[in-house]
């Protein structure tokens, strides 16, 4: 299994190194967000609700993660685009395993998002975020394991729904409100009571109140461990779904 | 040996309310060395009863063993033994020939050397030489097809299934892709079941036929054997309508010589034991009926017409209907 794993990992990442103009774009948005939004911030860092730190230290981990959800959550459509030329039918044909055929997709996005999320961690840097090696270690594992979980929900999501239209219909409804619910853009200790209550049902937030606290601007050691169990947690449970989706029959 | 057994494979789904059976129960079984063809209209359950087969797709009902090895209990077994080509292709557009190939042969558990070495044989046998490097997306219709083919046949598998082998593909590039076909048998030893709707294709390939019609084999047997099934030729009466035609085929029954007589639209068709010889005898009899024959035609039966026979449409109009 773990050899079959790691040559759809290679097939996948060679074909992706081919076209490597895609994770630059990816890159830029984020970018954009750090040199336009995050001086908005700077004013508001240390005032009342804000949570301790720096502006970029209270907004860069949330960008990271931002990152993640949006960098992994669109996988499905390469997927899709394999279905309908036929790849995906002429490997389920093989006797590979079907968690292979899974995590070799899913270990070549978690690099490429690790790769990304590194680069922006740098340019944050250059730009005047202090943050220790742990802090790094500790961010861009937190955006691996979310990148493990929103990569294979997005799979198993492309393999049922089987359509385009409905796969971006969903995930625009569904990475909306999760984004705007886990205090990306701002933390959410700005929020008035409701919309706080709305967000500790977003496991999301908690994943990015860790990365902010990895980071340094909230030291909380239980926040840290809440947010990385949650990841975990989150990761198991999009493997398991992707898995058991390419293992049914219809897809 | 027999390479495929079975016996009353069922596959129904759900579509709203409605449940449809796509395949109803076929039971039939191909030999080693053979190679036995579905032939049947779109929508007739070939390629659903195929895809249960090659594993895809979960019998709902009934039973089978591929390739020595029961479809619902060993599916890991049947699927290390077979290759399949599919209907829609199978190559990944932005790779090359040569990484397809290779990357196919090794989840099929082959090394490295033995895939890439298996590659180029199979490029070379296959007319794909000198194309490794390209990118599949690049290939021509035939090319494509044939590394479709090849992509199948790279863990030498002793049972290979076709899903519409030459469906898209022009007159020169069907004839080329037939003769490669019949190799596959000649030097790999494979066993080769496929579907189609092309009688010509049944004809040319298979030695066995299955006819499939919604759901069911409603005949099997050799081309020949199913040709010679409506015994003797076929007399085609072009009359001015239907009704002429309908009146034509009675008097006609009955006559010396005349084994059948149906009517299609404003023909009546007389199946006759010898055709060169009855054709006056008919024309005559009609003449003094004061009926008018507006053309005559004298045929050796086509699969299409034994189609015709067996289920009272002819293979177009099923395939429109479809």
């Amino acid at each position: 299994m773990l050899s079959q794993t790691w040559l759809i990992f290679r097939q996948q990442l060679r074909l992706s190194l081919r076209e490597p103009v895609w994770y630059i774009i990816g890159l830029i948005q984020p970018l954009i967000y750090l040199c336009l939004f995050a001086p908005l911030l700077r004013p508001l860092a240390g005032g009342p609700g804000f949570p301790p730190g720096s502006a970029l230290q209270v907004f860069v981990p949330g960008l990271v993660v931002q990152m993640g959800m949006f960098g992994t959550l669109f996988v499905g459509f390469a997927l899709m685009a394999d279905m309908r030329a036929g790849v995906i039918e002429r490997l389920r044909v093989t006797p590979a395993s079907r968690l292979a055929l899974l995590l070799g997709r899913v270990g070549k996005d978690v690099l490429m998002l690790t790769l990304q999320s590194a680069l922006l961690l740098s340019v944050a840097t250059a730009m005047g975020l202090r943050a220790s090696p742990l802090a790094w270690v500790l961010l861009l594992g937190l955006v691996a394991l979310l990148g493990v979980s929103l990569a294979s929900l997005s799979y198993a999501a492309a393999l049922t729904l089987k359509s385009e239209d409905a796969l971006a219909q969903m995930l625009n409804t569904v990475s909306v409100p999760a984004m705007l619910l886990s205090g990306i853009l701002l933390p959410m200790t700005l929020a008035p009571k409701w919309l706080q209550g709305l967000a500790r049902a977003n496991p999301f937030s908690y994943v990015v109140d860790a990365a902010r606290a990895a980071m340094g601007s909230m030291v909380i050691a239980s926040t840290l461990w809440l947010g990385i169990g949650v990841a975990l947690g989150l990761a198991v449970v999009g493997l398991w779904a992707g898995k058991r989706t390419f293992e049914r029959e219809s897809a | 040996m027999n390479l495929i057994e079975c016996r009353d494979l069922k596959r129904t789904y759900r579509k709203g309310k409605r449940i449809v059976e796509a395949v109803k129960g076929v039971t039939f079984s191909v030999k080693a060395g053979e190679i036995v063809g579905f032939l049947g209209p779109n929508g007739a359950g070939k390629t659903t009863t195929q895809r249960m087969l090659v594993t895809l797709l979960e019998p709902t009902g009934g039973e089978a063993e591929v390739a020595g090895h029961d479809l619902r209990r060993e599916p890991q077994e049947v699927r290390r033994r077979i290759g399949y080509v599919a209907q829609r292709g199978s190559a990944n557009p932005k790779a090359t020939v040569l990484e397809d190939l290779v990357l196919q042969g090794r989840l099929y558990g082959m090394g490295p050397a033995d895939a890439a070495a298996r590659a180029l044989d199979l490029c070379q046998r296959l007319d794909l030489k000198g194309l490794g490097e390209r990118h599949t997306e690049t290939l021509s219709g035939g090319q494509r097809r044939r590394l479709d083919i090849a992509m199948g046949l790279i863990h030498s598998p002793k049972l290979v299934f076709l899903d519409e082998p030459s469906t898209g593909l022009d007159p020169q590039s069907r004839a080329n892709l037939w003769t490669h076909i019949r190799d596959l048998r000649q030097r790999e030893g494979a066993t080769l079941f496929l579907t189609t709707h092309y009688l010509d294709e049944a004809d040319a390939l298979c030695d066995r036929i299955l006819i499939l019609d919604a759901g069911r084999i409603v005949a099997e047997g050799s081309p020949a054997e199913l040709k010679a099934r409506i015994a003797g030729d076929l007399v085609t009466l072009q009359l001015g309508g239907a009704e002429e035609a309908g009146r034509a085929a009675d008097r006609l029954r009955g006559l010396e010589g005349v084994r059948d007589a149906s009517v299609f639209e404003s023909q009546a068709r007389i199946t006759v034991d010898r055709g060169d010889q009855r054709v006056l005898p008919l024309m005559k009899a009609l003449g003094e009926a004061g009926m008018d024959v507006q053309s005559v035609q004298v045929s050796r039966p086509s699969l299409d017409d034994v189609f015709l026979t067996l289920t009272g449409r002819t293979l177009r109009d099923a395939q429109e209907a479809a």
